[in-house]
């Protein structure tokens, strides 16, 4: 498993998603710059971790959506090759036409940043694999523009489709209004792209990975991508 | 040659700041206000004489960057 993550001006996730991929996978990730023109040879996963890039000015992720190595990402994914955008790496997916959609600022109008639960939808993607059909895990959000909105033909295809990778809910699974955080439409906190092969969440995996920082949820993400 | 592009919220789109914008107008006693909507105004300065051919290229700056036609729609004003 030869995974890329890519750093924007303004990412600050990087390290922690790196580290998650060393100890999920058991493969020490490159780090790559938005200018850059190419992949490396062989990459199975790119990364587009958290933060703010360019200062989520315009709107977040619009400009690093349209970055140079966003060219070889697109064409990566086209190819069938897997791409996991986390936080701000979700929004510059969005952005980059990766995924449909977009992320609007959370209804509540406050920076979220706490622990919350998410029911994962289906396990039978690379990214989910390892994790139980209908499991409830606990990782951390921290965004203030997580809001899931798309016109109605795009959320009828996604659900038609199994494309919803997470939805928030409460420790019990239950996924409604009083237990969305943001105000996502249908509680949605992560997509698929049509093959399955582009995923978007805004929540932080790679934050729950040592029991020592509150649990190892966030684990079976980058446990089940060491099988790609 | 100097333009303006608007960019607005499609009808439709929940737009929470212009919500508590709306709310804090009402606060301040502020009357008649029946809704606001909050957008992005760009000031452009172009090199182009050519008013058709800068019109064409806000256009396209508006598609690939300043706009998210998802959820935005935009207008372009050139002056003279």
């Amino acid at each position: 498993m030869k995974a890329a993550v890519v750093v924007f001006p303004g990412s600050n996730r990087e390290q922690d998603v790196i580290r998650a991929l060393r100890v999920g996978t058991g493969h020490e990730p490159v780090k790559i710059w938005h200018a850059d023109a190419d992949l490396p040879a062989g990459t199975d996963l790119v990364v587009l971790p958290g933060g703010f890039s360019y200062g989520d000015y315009l709107r977040c992720g619009a400009i690093a959506g349209r970055a140079r190595i966003m060219d070889a990402v697109r064409a990566h994914a086209a190819r069938g090759g897997l791409v996991l955008g986390i936080c701000n790496g979700f929004q510059i997916l969005v952005e980059s036409g990766l995924l449909p959609g977009i992320l609007m600022r959370n209804a509540q109008l406050r920076f979220l940043c706490k622990m919350q639960h998410l029911k994962v939808e289906r396990t039978d993607t690379a990214f989910t694999r390892a994790y139980a059909p209908g499991q409830v895990i606990e990782v951390a959000v921290a965004h203030g523009e997580g809001n899931y909105e798309a016109d109605e033909e795009t959320i009828r295809r996604l659900e038609g489709d199994g494309r919803v990778a997470f939805r928030y809910c409460d420790a019990a699974g239950l996924v409604g209004p009083e237990t969305n955080p943001n105000g996502s439409t249908h509680s949605i906190a992560g997509i698929y792209s049509e093959k399955l092969n582009v995923l978007g969440m805004m929540p932080h995996p790679e934050n729950l990975i040592e029991d020592l920082v509150g649990g190892t949820d966030g684990l079976g993400l980058f446990r089940s991508l060491s099988a790609a | 040659m100097k333009a303006r592009v608007t960019v607005t919220l499609k009808n439709g789109v929940l737009d929470p700041q212009g919500k508590a914008i709306e709310g804090a107008l009402r606060s301040l006693g502020i009357e008649g206000v029946d809704s606001v909507r909050q957008g992005k105004v760009f000031d452009i300065e172009l090199s182009s004489r050519d008013k058709a051919a800068a019109e064409a290229a806000l256009k396209t700056a508006c598609e690939k960057l300043l706009a998210n036609t998802v959820i935005e729609n935009y207008r372009v004003e050139i002056a003279g």
